[in-house]
């Protein structure tokens, strides 16, 4: 089987994959990081988001073979060395923006990709920024409230709660 | 999904040659092929990954003026890069989720042809040309209804050239589970005329409207096309809506596009 | 100010730290050295006669290890639906057999009628679609009223008829009821789909069994909101493997709304399949799995007639409902059109007079279970639809004629005529909070800035009360339930005195975890962080019904209270042998015992250190230890109500709706956690907003499912919605639960989509459309015809 090397969260990874692995297969089989979750086959859910070569991408629709070399970074790799959250990490936290959990990587990894290219979302540039990532059980409204508040913006008055 | 082999040659010719082999597919950005492969609907032996091909990427402005965009550049590399047609850049830029636009590209979606794609309304509604490995198409030969075009087997999309217009802008209804457009209308007003393009409405696939072009040619605003429409018959009818629906949007749409470009 | 961690407090959750760093423990995180990979062949028919299955050649494949069919599960039990209903005649309920794989016949598509187990997943998918399966294509049963009328044929040949029941509620208000609307001075009626949903719990099912043939044990990894529920079926009814012998655990679960309640059979393939090849199965549902066989939601067709006197005064409600419960009864199949829904028929009004006759009818689609709300969403929808109507049709503000009608706060307890006792409420407090956060006040205003912008806005009213924290066990075993409906709590206090809570009912996204671990710090006034939850494991806790119906708080925290009070009060014991003191004169107070009237006191870790090093213990007064159970069954539901608005902005051009504000008033008793009870309505509304505007599975006449991905099952996301205006500070507390809770979870769900499709009809009647209704969901090509006719 042909072999795959790439750089998973700051450190060399390689494995032996087929051509039809995914991604997110290698990830989560291979070299068992079972944050990325798959929770759909057509591309839509965002649970399996992960930044290749620091663009946010659904690891669930890329092949193993084609992140060869690439920098992948997955929701392990959020917090630092030390265990501290990332700002959205901990923006998720403060503002309840999850519940089951299960979309919560994709969302994590989506939001820090905004971020980086728009460090002061608007409520409607974050919900437009989401629109491939689902949720059931938050109705997004603590989402979207943690990444304007990880940006920095106050977000006490959103709403009446 | 069968299992398959997978290559990731560096250069145009080495794709070609590698898609000479059989049951050879070409795997573009992958955001349609997968989940296509995941529902074995296909049986490659062989997926030749166009990704590392660094001479099919980019945006670049052609000695004529028009946009050249490398049949591999991902729609968000076409919205950041081709601020020189900005309805085509804000199309771009609208097309599927921010993941999708990162790993999707503007040839695979041309070569994919799906008629709910936003791609094909501009490239027709642009007059574009779409070269490939072997030749230039006109983007009037290129569509060939549902799923279907000019490619020949093993023939790639390498770049396609956008004539800049006037003024234009792309108006987009989206079907609400995919957010595929419902029906989208691309309108874009050159020197010699108006073209007017719809996709997502016809069971033939992306078509032009020519009812609207001419009276746009002649009086370049919304209230040009009052009392004009389209015919429901022919249209697609699914659970989002009857042809009826898609026609009645599609004059929605290409007056907001005329009113959005004016 | 509520303390830290203690009830009241929005303490930030526990559990998400492993959830945000990618450290939550999914069944399909899991992985066990030999495992094996099920593959299920599933019908692409909606109904067929299986003549021949043909394994060899799949058997024959690379790292096949063994195919099963129907043939192998004949004489195993069926999975049975967990309430017995009797039709208006006095006839049972129609009962057919839920095989654990599809035998004789297919009945939907997706009905899976082979499973192969092999080395790899992608060799089983290989395997499975070796299978030669040779199935005669019948008529599909899939119209209501045709499968009534047997005209395509029986789902089950068996029992002769598609009419699982014939149900009234109450029967003896039947009569009364005709009458009261025959004479009424005004009636509104409406006919009325309550659409159905696919629950797309974001994690998809899956399962994980392990076999040890040394000790005869089987331990399930499963994707369950019930895992001891889960156990018990498997138990009793369907593998007959005895409960001591079954582990079942429920780790980690990406969501459930109801669809993982349900014993589904690829969890007993999987079980099958480790013993027959003594290494452990794994099974994991692709998303397409999901849409075509996870337990959906709703689908209920009714007629209902609200009759009133010109005043608005209600005097009688009649419904006719059908409910489609597809094509196998699940668990909770015959209790959601009946009791969860029938009874609630009166709403929060005084109406004096309720009749209510479901029909539930087998189909060739998915079955249906319940979904959040489960009955109850769909009564409040009938009701506050033809509510709106009628007010419509009198010429009453919507909100004036339910003030009208509300049950008032001295009317409490108040026996509805569908046999219901509130025992608690305030439905004026709850419209007058509504009115001040949805600024209703100042609508006109926003409604004109909307016509200028060529939009046509609408504002849409309504009211709810749910029945919760399911259930009391006598009152629902004389209504037919086959099991109790309590829960239980284990309160183990450790050496060092920190403490292990094991919970019956499980948490997948309720943030249980923080939430009872303030109950029971407030009980003992120490710091949450000493307390540990437990739940989802079968071995490890004593017994639990599971977290439905807004249950978990009420009725298994309730438990959790009356465990923590033992502890207390053995806690008390060997505090006062330990100060030589009457335990009379033991006071508790911030996690410290004292004895009244002096300064001798106890810290909590010394009495927890004590109970566990007894050397002078009065070993027949005191034993060691200290660890408690205690199972709780309530004395009554409990009954949240609110008053929701929302307002829409209709697109005159396209039909498109885009929900502009949504204001929630809600009355959930007292509340432990704001932060999550918050988070509970928002993640409902979406929900309910996404039934009235987007969600609807579709079949077509061959009992295809078109809307099988999420390429045309539309999913809110999150630009299909707004932030939420809610409150929840008008608080009857629950008069019958040791914590006054009355359950949050569904509330949602329940009280939001009438008021979506009242905004909606709202603004084209403003806008001078004669549209009384439209359907759910109001897709923008639905509201486009509307506006056309």
């Amino acid at each position: 089987m042909p072999k795959v090397s790439m750089t998973v969260n700051g450190k060399p990874a390689s494995g032996e994959i087929e051509g039809r692995t995914l991604l997110v297969e290698f990830l989560r089989e291979t070299l068992g990081l079972t944050g990325t979750h798959v929770g759909c086959d057509t591309s839509q859910c965002g649970t399996c988001v992960v930044h290749v070569n620091g663009r946010d991408v659904k690891a669930c629709t890329m092949f193993a073979a084609e992140a060869e070399g690439a920098d992948v970074k997955t929701i392990e790799g959020m917090a630092a060395s030390d265990g501290a959250l990332h700002p959205v990490q901990k923006a998720f936290q403060d503002h309840h923006g999850l519940q089951c959990g299960f979309c919560t990587p994709g969302m994590v990894m989506t939001a820090a990709a905004l971020l980086e290219s728009n460090p002061s979302p608007s409520e409607s540039e974050v919900r437009e920024y989401l629109e491939g990532n689902i949720c059931r059980c938050t109705g997004y409204h603590n989402i979207v409230k943690a990444i304007m508040a990880a940006s920095g913006q106050d977000v006490s008055r959103v709403a009446a709660e | 999904m069968y299992a398959f082999d997978i290559e990731r040659p560096a250069t145009i010719a080495d794709a070609i040659k590698a898609l000479s082999a059989e049951e050879a597919l070409a795997l573009a950005g992958g955001q349609t092929l997968i989940p296509t492969l995941k529902q074995r609907l296909a049986a490659p032996s062989r997926l030749v990954s166009l990704s590392a091909i660094s001479e099919m990427q980019g945006v670049c402005r052609a000695d004529d003026g028009s946009l050249c965009i490398g049949a591999g550049t991902t729609h968000a590399e076409v919205a950041g890069g081709a601020g020189a047609y900005p309805a085509l850049a804000a199309l771009a830029a609208n097309i599927g989720d921010p993941a999708v636009r990162n790993r999707g590209t503007i040839g695979g979606s041309l070569a994919n042809n799906d008629p709910s794609a936003c791609y094909p309304a501009a490239v027709l509604g642009s007059g574009a040309l779409i070269i490939t490995s072997t030749r230039e198409i006109a983007a009037e030969d290129f569509f060939d209804g549902m799923f279907a075009t000019a490619l020949e087997e093993g023939e790639l999309i390498t770049e396609i050239r956008f004539p800049v217009p006037e003024m234009a802008a792309y108006m987009k209804f989206e079907q609400p589970a995919s957010r595929f457009a419902l029906v989208g209308a691309f309108v874009a007003k050159y020197a010699d005329g108006v073209r007017v393009a719809i996709t997502g409405a016809s069971e033939e696939g992306v078509f032009r409207w020519s009812g609207a072009e001419d009276a746009l040619g002649a009086d370049f605003s919304a209230a040009a096309l009052d009392g004009l429409s389209l015919e429901g018959a022919g249209m697609i009818t699914d659970l989002h809506g009857s042809g009826d629906y898609r026609a009645h949007l599609a004059a929605v749409m290409t007056k907001r596009a005329v009113a959005a470009a004016g | 100010m509520p303390k830290d961690g203690g009830i009241g407090a929005s303490s930030k959750r526990r559990e998400d730290v492993r959830f945000l760093t990618g450290t939550g423990n999914y069944t399909d995180d899991i992985n066990m050295h030999g495992q094996a990979h099920a593959v299920f062949a599933r019908s692409n028919v909606a109904h067929g006669r299986i003549k021949s299955i043909d394994t060899s050649a799949a058997e024959a494949m690379e790292g096949v290890l063994a195919v099963f069919t129907g043939e192998d599960f004949a004489e195993v039990g069926g999975n049975p639906a967990g309430w017995y209903i009797e039709s208006r005649d006095g006839t049972a309920m129609k009962e057919p057999k839920r095989p654990v794989l599809a035998h004789g016949k297919v009945r939907h598509v997706g009905d899976a009628y082979a499973a192969v187990i092999a080395g790899t997943r992608e060799q089983a998918e290989a395997a499975a679609e070796a299978i030669e399966a040779d199935i005669e294509d019948l008529p599909a049963v899939v119209n209501m009223d045709r499968a009534l009328d047997g005209a395509d044929g029986f789902v089950h040949d068996e029992i002769g008829t598609n009419e699982v029941f014939d149900w009234g509620w109450i029967e003896d208000n039947r009569a009364a009821v005709d009458e009261a609307i025959r004479t009424a001075p005004h009636v509104t009626t409406m006919e009325l789909v309550n659409n159905r949903c696919i629950p797309n719990a974001l994690e998809p099912r899956a399962s994980l069994a392990t076999y040890n043939p040394g000790s005869d044990e089987y331990t399930l990894h499963t994707t369950s909101q019930n895992p001891h529920l889960t156990r018990l079926l498997i138990s009793a009814f369907v593998l007959g493997i005895p409960e001591n012998k079954l582990t079942v655990v429920a780790p980690d679960v990406g969501g459930g709304f109801g669809s993982k309640i349900y014993h589904y059979g690829e969890e007993a393939l999987v079980l099958a399949a480790a013993k027959k090849l003594k290494r452990p199965v794994k099974w994991t549902a692709t998303r397409s799995e999901s849409f075509m066989t996870d337990a959906h939601g709703r689908d209920h067709e009714t007629r209902i007639e609200l009759a009133c006197e010109k005043d608005g005064t209600f005097i009688a409600v009649r419904t006719e409902t059908k409910a489609n419960v597809g094509a196998y009864l699940s668990n909770f199949a015959t209790v959601t059109p009946t009791f969860l829904h029938g009874t609630l028929m009166a709403g929060n009004y005084t109406v004096p007079n309720v009749y209510v006759n479901v029909k539930a009818v087998m189909t060739n689609t998915a079955p249906v279970d319940a979904y959040r709300g489960a009955g109850r969403p769909e009564a409040t929808y009938s009701l506050e639809r033809v509510i709106d109507k009628a007010a419509r049709e009198l010429g009453i503000d919507p909100i004036a004629i339910r003030r009208k009608n509300f049950v008032k706060p001295d009317q409490f307890p108040y026996t509805t005529p569908v046999a219901l006792q509130y025992d608690t409420g305030d439905y004026d407090a709850l419209m007058d909070k509504l009115e001040e956060i949805a600024e209703v006040s100042g609508f006109e205003a926003r409604r004109a800035e909307s016509e200028r912008n060529g939009k046509l806005r609408g504002l849409g009213i309504n009211s709810y009360i749910e029945a919760c924290g399911i259930a009391p066990s006598n009152l629902v075993g004389q209504l037919g339930a086959r099991v109790g409906l309590y829960d239980a709590a284990t309160v183990r206090v450790n050496a060092t005195g920190n403490l292990s809570v094991m919970v019956g009912a499980h948490s997948h996204g309720q943030g249980h975890e923080t939430a009872f671990a303030q109950v029971v710090a407030e009980m003992l006034g120490i710091d949450a962080g000493m307390i540990d939850i437990v739940h989802g494991d079968s071995s490890k806790i004593p017994f639990g019904m599971g977290t439905y119906g807004s249950r978990s708080l009420a009725v298994c925290g309730s438990a959790m209270v009356r465990a923590t009070e033992k502890v207390i009060n053995k806690a008390r014991k060997i505090a006062a042998h330990m100060m030589e003191a009457s335990e009379a004169d033991i006071e508790f107070r911030d996690g410290a015992f004292s004895v009244a009237g002096t300064d001798k006191s106890v810290a909590w870790g010394e009495v927890a250190l004590k109970a566990y090093i007894p050397h002078d213990f009065p070993l027949e007064d005191i034993e060691p230890g200290l660890e408690e159970t205690a199972f709780y069954d309530p004395a009554n539901f409990t009954y949240p109500a609110g008053a929701y608005a929302c307002e829409v902005e209709v697109d005159p051009e396209t039909g498109k709706v885009t929900v502009e504000r949504f204001a929630a008033a809600d009355d959930f008793g007292n509340v432990i956690n704001p932060m999550i009870v918050s988070g509970q309505v928002h993640g409902g509304l979406a929900q309910g907003i996404g039934q009235a505007l987007l969600e609807g599975a579709v079949y077509d006449e061959d009992g295809q499912l078109l809307s099988a991905s999420y390429m045309d099952y539309t999913m809110p996301r999150a630009d299909d919605l707004p932030f939420y205006d809610i409150d929840h500070s008008c608080q009857t507390p629950c008069t019958h639960n040791p914590l006054g809770v009355k359950g949050c979870g569904e509330a949602g769900a329940i009280g939001s989509p009438p008021a979506v499709v009242n905004a909606v009809v709202d603004a084209l009647q403003r806008a001078g459309r004669d549209v009384p209704h439209i359907d759910m969901p109001l897709t923008p090509a639905r509201v486009w015809a509307a506006m056309q006719d």
